[in-house]
């Protein structure tokens, strides 16, 4: 028997949805709202909800105190670079792994998410050594590395399981039909494959956007984004609640953006394999 | 030309012999039907003719042109997958129209055999759908048709009717045996479901455990099957066997008689004594399943209504001229 919806039910569970739907982006929303108040009322008790008196002079002391263009750059160049490479690295590794398996295929992949395991701040000290040595601190090449390498086990996992997905029959079938190895790729798996790329893809570039860790640690401002950007303005001048909130939103938009027009492929791409 | 010949062709994936050497001549336009239970070896070899897999030893010659070391596009042979194995981002057209795209056919020409190939499977007016926009029926006309498309010297069916339900099987194992001979392509089909086996080929292998058991006609195998294994495989109902006294008076160790091949009689006089325990009434035959005591369960065949229930008392003759015999060994004793 299909379970009863009575209308109450429906104006209830509607209604708590909201609820919960606005206590997870309240932070967010109070964090937009701050950046518009001046510096007293941002922390002022009680703060007042909407009726401040609102302005843009935060943003503008922002992009003029630190030059917040160079830093969303920065944020591009090296969120999108290290995504390409570890797209280009991911896609013939998890190909082969997923198509011509061998016995220690399974081992690798168990490997390689174990290197997500360790907290990255146990391999800090060499690797920064390592990178004072050959003088990639505060580069972009060196954070396009850095976290390239982070994510790769994500990436790799994640394309196996797509690849997985696509039955070997129809491959199959395309090498009866006579197509070699780059026309099968061409014609058939890219094709099939194009959904779980582009979840991928856009994952591992929010993935590289937020990366915190490594940013902060190995780049100072020549290749600092966005990350060290707001960094910036939580510790020296004191507690400057409402230019930090100028910053953080400034630099979370692009990203907030990005993901809230490819929710639907990003939901898709996350459960995808969880039922057939 | 289709002429497919296996001689000593061997499979083993590591140390697991799949195939223990199968010679087989299957001639041109012939219609080939591999039958076994599951496991026995039946896709594999179909596999190895296609050139999926490596034959570990032994030669196929396709046209006496041995092509072991063939690729399989190249082997002039086309495959009708169970699971379909259809392109989903490509329409019906795509799909038909993709081995003659990856030949380099003109496109004149391509649009024209797909078209031709459409009509003659009625898919005509579903060439621009994608394959999820159709029913299992029609998705597997789409398989046969990018299979009738590329005009190969073989067509390789591998259980392509078994996802489908049982009305539309029938209904496709005949359109595929009249597609067949309207051809006259040689085709070898896969299949675990004996009454598929015995409708369609012109010969059957019966394989088990990675051998061939016999290689004939359905009405050879029926009538003259080499062993108890073919025997009792062919053959619906299964062929009833008896051991013991009644088969060493016969000169047997089994001796195996077909339920169509015993009289069934009530109170009769001679012939097997026993004790219905099931009767199915199918209107157009009726089924017992006899408890005939030492003989143990039998099952007879009774062309028609026949007015028996549990418990009632029968005897079962069995046609002298149709009792087939088997030593030792399970071979099959010719007189």
């Amino acid at each position: 028997m299909a379970r009863m919806v009575t209308t109450r039910n429906k104006v209830i569970s509607t209604a708590a949805a909201w609820l919960v739907g606005f206590l997870i982006f309240f932070p967010i929303l109070w964090m937009v709202l701050a950046s518009f108040k001046t510096e007293l009322e941002a922390f002022a008790i009680p703060p007042s909800f909407l009726f401040f008196h609102w302005t843009t002079e935060n943003y503008v002391t922002v992009q003029e105190r630190s030059d917040y263009f160079h830093h969303a750059l920065n944020s591009i160049i090296i969120a999108g670079g290290s995504t390409l490479i570890a797209m280009l690295i991911a896609i013939p590794a998890a190909w082969s792994m997923a198509f011509s398996p061998t016995k220690r295929t399974k081992d690798v992949l168990l490997w390689m998410l174990s290197t997500k395991m360790m907290p990255p701040v146990g391999v800090l000290v060499p690797i920064y050594l390592i990178y004072r040595s050959f003088g990639l601190l505060d580069t972009r090449a060196g954070l396009i590395f850095i976290l390239c390498l982070g994510n790769l086990p994500i990436v790799i996992w994640m394309l196996f399981t797509y690849f997985k997905e696509i039955p070997k029959d129809i491959l199959e079938a395309a090498r009866m039909d006579g197509a070699t190895i780059g026309r099968e790729l061409i014609y058939v798996l890219t094709p099939m494959a194009v959904p779980g790329l582009a979840s991928t893809l856009l994952l591992n570039l929010i993935l590289a956007w937020n990366e915190a860790f490594w940013t902060l640690n190995l780049s100072t401002l020549e290749a600092a984004p966005l990350t060290v950007f707001i960094a910036s303005y939580s510790s020296p001048e004191g507690l400057f609640w409402a230019k930090l909130s100028a910053a953080s939103t400034l630099a979370i938009a692009p990203i907030l953006v990005l993901g809230w027009f490819s929710q639907r492929q990003l939901v898709r791409g996350l459960t995808f394999g969880a039922v057939k | 030309m289709g002429q497919i010949t296996l001689q000593g062709v061997q499979k083993s994936f590591g140390p697991v012999h799949i195939i223990k050497g199968a010679d087989l001549d299957i001639a041109d336009g012939s219609f080939v039907v591999f039958v076994g239970p599951s496991g026995c070896g039946k896709t594999t070899l179909l596999r190895l003719i296609a050139g999926l897999e490596d034959v570990t030893g032994g030669a196929i010659l396709i046209d006496g042109r041995n092509v072991v070391d063939v690729p399989p596009a190249k082997r002039g042979l086309s495959m009708v997958f169970q699971s379909y194995a259809l392109y989903p981002h490509m329409s019906v057209r795509g799909n038909i129209a993709f081995g003659l795209k990856m030949a380099g056919v003109a496109r004149d020409e391509i649009n024209r055999k797909v078209e031709a190939a459409a009509a003659t499977l009625n898919l005509t007016p579903y060439l621009d759908r994608k394959p999820r926009e159709l029913s299992g029926g029609q998705r597997q006309r789409v398989a046969i048709g990018r299979a009738i498309v590329r005009e190969p010297k073989a067509f390789l069916f591998d259980e392509p009717l078994s996802n489908l339900d049982a009305a539309l099987r029938v209904q496709m194992r005949l359109e595929v045996t009249r597609l067949q001979k309207q051809l006259g392509t040689t085709a070898i089909y896969v299949t675990h479901d004996q009454v598929e086996a015995m409708t369609m080929a012109d010969k059957i292998v019966v394989l088990n455990g990675g051998k061939i058991e016999q290689y004939g006609s359905p009405l050879e195998l029926y009538e003259k099957p080499a062993n108890l294994f073919v025997a009792g495989f062919i053959g619906s109902p299964k062929m009833n066997f008896v051991t013991g006294e009644l088969a060493k008076q016969q000169g047997a160790t089994t001796i195996g008689v077909r339920p169509e091949h015993l009289k069934v009689e009530r109170n009769g006089q001679g012939g097997w004594h026993g004790t219905v325990s099931v009767a199915e009434h199918l209107g157009s035959d009726t089924f017992l399943y006899v408890d005939a005591g030492p003989q143990g369960m039998l099952t007879a065949r009774y062309i028609g209504e026949l007015d028996l229930h549990p418990g009632d008392k029968v005897s079962l003759i069995p046609d002298p001229a149709r009792i087939h015999r088997f030593d030792d060994s399970g071979k099959s004793i010719r007189a």
